[in-house]
C-alpha cells in the first residue's frame, strides 16, 4: 500500500520535475579514477561547507543586529544565553575559515593537475570568482560582531583599498560609506553579507557546478588509467565520508575553542599593536608591510597592490596562457610558478603570525 | 646716468644680495657653532627649544648683536653673558614674571613661578646664599627647553622623578644639606611610580604633585592628609570623621603618612590591616587591646571576602578556559571587586558595621557570580558530552561508508 502511494507520488513528480531524466543522467555520469582522485572531494567539501553557513546564517540572522549599539551586544547574547547559540555562531566562524583553506587547497590541486586546460577554462574562472566572493565573505562579516580586532582590521583593509590607483579613493568611499568606519559601513558589510554575495555565489555557484557536470572531471596530463566509477552512488558516497570528517573536526574545534566575542569595538581607542586582518588576506598585508616605502619613484604600497592586481589577472587567465596544458603536454614553468605562488602564500602567511616586529 | 651704468649696477646689486642676507645672520650661531663641544653645545641644544620657537633669540636672553661679525662688536654693551647660578631665577624671572611680555608669547602661561619660587625651600636657601639649591635651570634645562607636555622633557610627568632624582638621590650634595637620598628609590619601589611607569597613567603622582612645582616644600606632618586628599578624597573624608583623626593629631602622626609611608607607598593590600607582621594597625595598637582585637576582626572579614572572590573569578577562568562566554557574568565579579575596594575604604573610617554592610551586598552579588560559574561549568561538561555522543555517530556514519565504499570497490575487483 505504503510502496503504492509512494510510487503515485513520484510518477506525479516525475511528469512535472521531469526526473527520470536527472536520474538517468545521473546513472550514466561516470567519474575518472586515478592516483590524484583524491584531489576532487575537496570540490563537494567546499560545497557541504557552503551548506553550512548557508543554515548557520541564516539561524543567526534570527538574533544579530546589525547596528553598532547592538551587534557587539546581540553576538555575546547569542554566545552565552541563546540555546547553542554558541554553536551555531562557532560554526558559522569557524566553518567561515576552513572552507576558505578548502577553497585554496581545491584551487592548487586544480592548479597543478592543470585541470583548467580546455575545455575548462571557465570552471577554473567560476572557481577564481568563488574564491574572491568567499574572501568577501570573511572581509565583511569579520566586521560584523563589531569588536575591537574587526573594527580596526576593516579601517586596516580599508585603507589599502584606498591605496588603488586611480579608483582607491571611490572604492575606500564605496566599502565604508564614508570617511571612516561607520554604522554606515556596518550596514553596508551586512547587506553586502546577507544578500549581495549569497546572491552572487549561489549564481556562480551554480555555474560552476553546471559546468562541471557538463563537462565531467578532468583527468590529469599523462595519467593512461582508463578506470571509471560512477558518480551516483560510489563517488557520492566518498564526498560523503569526507563529508563526515570535516563535520567531525568542526565539531571539536568549536567545542574546545568557541569563536570569541572580543572586546566592544571603540572608535575612540588607539588602534591596538599588531593588528592584522584574516589569515587568508596575512600574505597580501604583511607584503606591504616589508616593501619598503619608496622602489625608485614608485610608491611601495602602490606598487604591491599593482603586483597583487597583476598577479590576480594572471592566475585568473592562466587557462588561456599555458598553452602547452591546452594541447596535452606537460607544463613544467607553470607548475614551477605554482609552487612558487603556494610557497610565498605560505611563507608570507607564517611569518605575519611569528615575526612579532614587522 | 647712461644704460651701461644701470645695467653695472643691477649686476652688482644683485651680487651683493646674498652679502647683505649674511650679515643678517645670527653671529652668536655661527661663531659658536664653529666652537668646541661646550660652547656649541647651546647652538645644537636651542634648535629644540621652546624659546626658539616662539621666535626668540640668544639676544633676547644675552643681550648683544648678533648682527656684527665681531665678536667684540657682537659684544657690546648691552651684552648680558650668561648669568650667575645665584642670579637665574630673576634672569628667567625677567620674562616669566612679567605678564605683559608673556601675554605676547604664551597668555596661558602663570607668571607666578618666580614669586612661588621664592617661597619654596630651594628659593628660600638661595636667597641665604647656597647656591647648590636648585634654580630654574636644574629642572628645565638651559639651551634645550622643552614645555612639560612634550614626553622628552624633564618635566613631562614619567620624567620628573629623575629630575628631581638628580639632586635629591645624589648622596653627597644631599649630606650637606642633611636631607635623606632615598627617596627616589622608594618611589620607585611605591604604588604611584608602577602606576606613573608601568601603566603609563600620567594622572600618577610624580614628586611635584605633592611637593608643588615651582614653590616646592615637603608638606608637614599635618598637612600630608590634605596633598593625599587631592586624589583620595573619599579615604580622607573617611579618616577625617574616624576616632583616628584626633588619636593621629595628638601624637602628630602625619595621617596617611603613619599607615602607608610616604615615598614608598606600597599597594594597600589587607596585610597592612590586623594584627599580623607588616600590619600597621599594630605599631600602636598592644595585644590584648580592643583595639587590637578590632584589627583583627577586621582582616578576618576582609580575607574571606576576598578569597571568595577570587575563588569565583578562579571558577569564571576555568569555565572560560572550557569555551564558555562569562564576559557578562565577569561584569558581575566586577562590581564584587568594586566592593571589595569599598570596604576597605570604609576601613579609614572605622565604621565596623558599615564595612559588614557593604561586605553583606558583595556577598551577595558573589553568590550570583558563583551561581553563573557553576552554570557554565556545567554547560561545558553537557558540550563535552554533546560532542562525544556527537562523534561516535558520526564515527559510525563515517565507517558504515567506508566499508560501504571497501565493498564497492571489491564488487568492481
Amino acid at each position: 500500500m505504503a510502496k503504492n502511494i509512494g510510487r503515485a507520488i513520484y510518477r506525479f513528480l516525475d511528469e512535472r520535475f521531469l526526473f527520470s531524466g536527472l536520474s538517468a543522467f545521473a546513472k550514466k555520469k561516470t567519474v575518472p579514477e586515478h592516483k590524484h582522485s583524491f584531489w576532487y572531494f575537496f570540490g563537494g567539501i567546499s560545497l557541504f561547507l557552503v551548506g553550512i553557513q548557508i543554515a548557520t546564517g541564516i539561524l543567526l540572522l534570527l538574533y544579530y543586529t546589525p547596528s553598532i549599539d547592538g551587534a557587539h551586544e546581540s553576538i555575546q547574547m547569542i554566545m552565552s544565553q541563546v540555546k547553542f547559540g554558541w554553536l551555531i555562531r562557532s560554526v558559522h566562524s569557524w566553518t567561515a575559515n576552513i572552507l576558505i583553506g578548502i577553497l585554496f587547497i581545491h584551487m592548487f590541486s586544480t592548479f597543478f593537475l592543470k585541470a583548467y586546460r580546455k575545455p575548462r577554462e571557465l570552471t577554473w574562472i567560476t572557481g577564481f570568482l568563488l574564491l574572491v566572493l568567499f574572501m568577501a565573505f570573511g572581509f565583511s562579516g569579520y566586521l560584523l560582531p563589531w569588536n575591537e580586532l574587526s573594527y580596526f582590521a576593516t579601517r586596516v583593509g580599508a585603507d589599502i583599498a584606498g591605496s588603488v590607483p586611480i579608483i582607491g579613493s571611490w572604492l575606500k568611499t564605496l566599502i565604508l560609506g564614508g570617511p571612516d568606519v561607520t554604522q554606515a559601513t556596518l550596514s553596508r558589510f551586512f547587506w553586502f553579507h546577507v544578500a549581495v554575495l549569497p546572491i552572487a555565489a549561489l549564481a556562480v555557484i551554480g555555474i560552476h557546478i553546471l559546468l562541471v557536470q557538463t563537462l565531467g572531471m578532468s583527468k590529469p596530463i599523462g595519467v593512461k588509467e582508463s578506470k571509471e566509477i560512477p558518480f551516483f552512488p560510489d563517488f557520492l558516497y566518498k564526498d560523503a565520508l569526507g563529508w563526515t570528517l570535516i563535520l567531525v573536526l568542526i565539531g571539536v574545534v568549536c567545542v574546545f575553542l568557541p569563536w570569541e566575542v572580543g572586546k566592544k569595538a571603540d572608535p575612540f581607542a588607539p588602534t591596538p599593536m599588531g593588528i592584522k586582518p584574516e589569515w587568508y588576506f596575512t600574505f597580501m598585508f604583511t607584503t606591504l608591510k616589508l616593501v619598503p616605502a619608496h622602489i625608485l619613484f614608485i610608491e611601495g604600497e602602490l606598487l604591491v597592490i599593482l603586483g597583487i592586481m597583476a598577479g590576480g589577472l594572471f592566475w585568473l587567465l592562466v587557462p588561456f596562457l599555458d598553452r602547452r596544458a591546452a594541447r596535452e603536454k606537460r607544463s613544467p614553468a607553470f607548475t614551477w610558478i605554482g609552487l612558487f605562488v603556494a610557497a610565498y602564500i605560505v611563507v608570507l602567511t607564517v611569518i605575519t603570525y611569528t615575526v612579532k616586529k614587522l | 646716468m647712461n644704460k651701461q651704468n644701470l645695467a653695472l649696477l643691477v649686476v652688482l646689486g644683485c651680487l651683493g644680495l646674498p652679502f647683505a642676507a649674511f650679515g643678517q645672520t645670527n653671529s652668536c650661531v655661527a661663531c659658536h657653532g664653529r666652537l668646541d663641544a661646550e660652547l656649541k653645545a647651546p647652538v645644537d641644544a636651542f634648535a629644540q627649544d621652546v624659546h626658539g620657537q616662539f621666535g626668540l633669540s640668544c639676544r633676547d636672553c644675552h643681550g648683544g648683536n648678533p648682527a656684527a661679525d665681531d665678536a667684540d662688536k657682537a659684544k657690546d654693551k648691552t651684552f648680558k653673558g650668561a648669568p650667575k647660578r645665584a642670579r637665574i631665577p630673576e634672569f628667567c624671572g625677567g620674562c616669566h614674571a612679567d605678564a605683559a611680555k608673556m601675554r605676547s608669547f604664551n597668555p596661558s602661561l602663570r607668571v607666578d613661578q618666580l614669586d612661588q619660587y621664592w617661597t619654596s625651600r630651594h628659593g628660600r636657601r638661595l636667597k641665604a646664599g647656597d647656591t647648590k639649591v636648585a634654580v630654574c635651570t636644574d629642572c628645565h634645562g638651559v639651551h634645550g627647553i622643552q614645555t612639560a607636555k612634550f614626553p622628552k622633557s624633564s618635566t613631562f610627568p614619567w620624567n620628573i622623578p629623575q629630575t628631581c632624582g638628580r639632586c635629591h638621590a645624589d648622596k653627597d650634595l644631599m649630606a650637606a644639606s642633611k636631607i635623606p637620598a632615598g627617596q627616589l628609590d622608594d618611589y620607585k619601589a611605591g604604588v604611584h611610580a608602577a602606576a606613573l611607569f608601568e601603566k603609563k597613567d600620567l594622572s600618577a603622582p610624580a614628586c611635584n604633585d605633592c611637593h608643588g612645582n615651582h614653590g616646592a616644600y615637603p608638606p608637614e606632618a599635618g598637612s600630608v592628609g590634605g596633598v593625599c586628599r587631592q586624589c583620595h578624597p573619599s579615604a580622607g573624608e573617611l579618616f577625617a570623621k574616624s576616632p583616628h583623626k584626633k588619636a593621629f593629631d595628638e601624637i602628630e602622626a602625619g595621617e596617611c603618612e603613619a599607615c602607608h609611608g610616604n615615598h614608598k607607598i606600597t599597594p594597600p593590600t589587607n596585610a597592612l590591616i590586623g594584627t599580623s607582621e607588616g600590619a600597621a594597625c599594630v605599631l600602636c595598637h598592644e595585644a590584648g587591646s580592643k583595639g587590637y582585637a578590632a584589627a583583627a576582626d577586621l582582616r578576618k572579614l576582609l580575607d574571606e571576602f576576598e578569597t571568595r572572590t577570587a575563588a569565583a573569578g578562579a571558577l569564571l577562568d576555568t569555565a572560560e578556559r572550557k569555551g564558555v562566554e562569562v564576559s557578562e557574568v565577569k561584569f558581575k565579579l566586577q562590581d564584587v571587586h568594586t566592593t571589595l575596594i569599598s570596604a576597605k575604604n570604609l576601613t579609614h573610617g572605622l565604621a565596623v558595621d558599615d564595612i559588614r554592610k557593604t561586605i553583606a551586598e558583595g556577598e551577595k552579588a558573589l553568590d550570583e557570580v558563583n551561581a553563573a560559574g557553576e552554570k557554565a561549568l556545567a554547560e561545558a561538561k553537557f558540550r563535552r558530552r554533546g560532542l562525544i555522543v556527537a562523534t561516535i555517530c558520526l564515527a559510525l556514519v563515517a565507517l558504515a561508508l567506508a566499508l560501504k565504499v571497501r565493498r564497492m570497490g571489491a564488487k568492481k575487483a
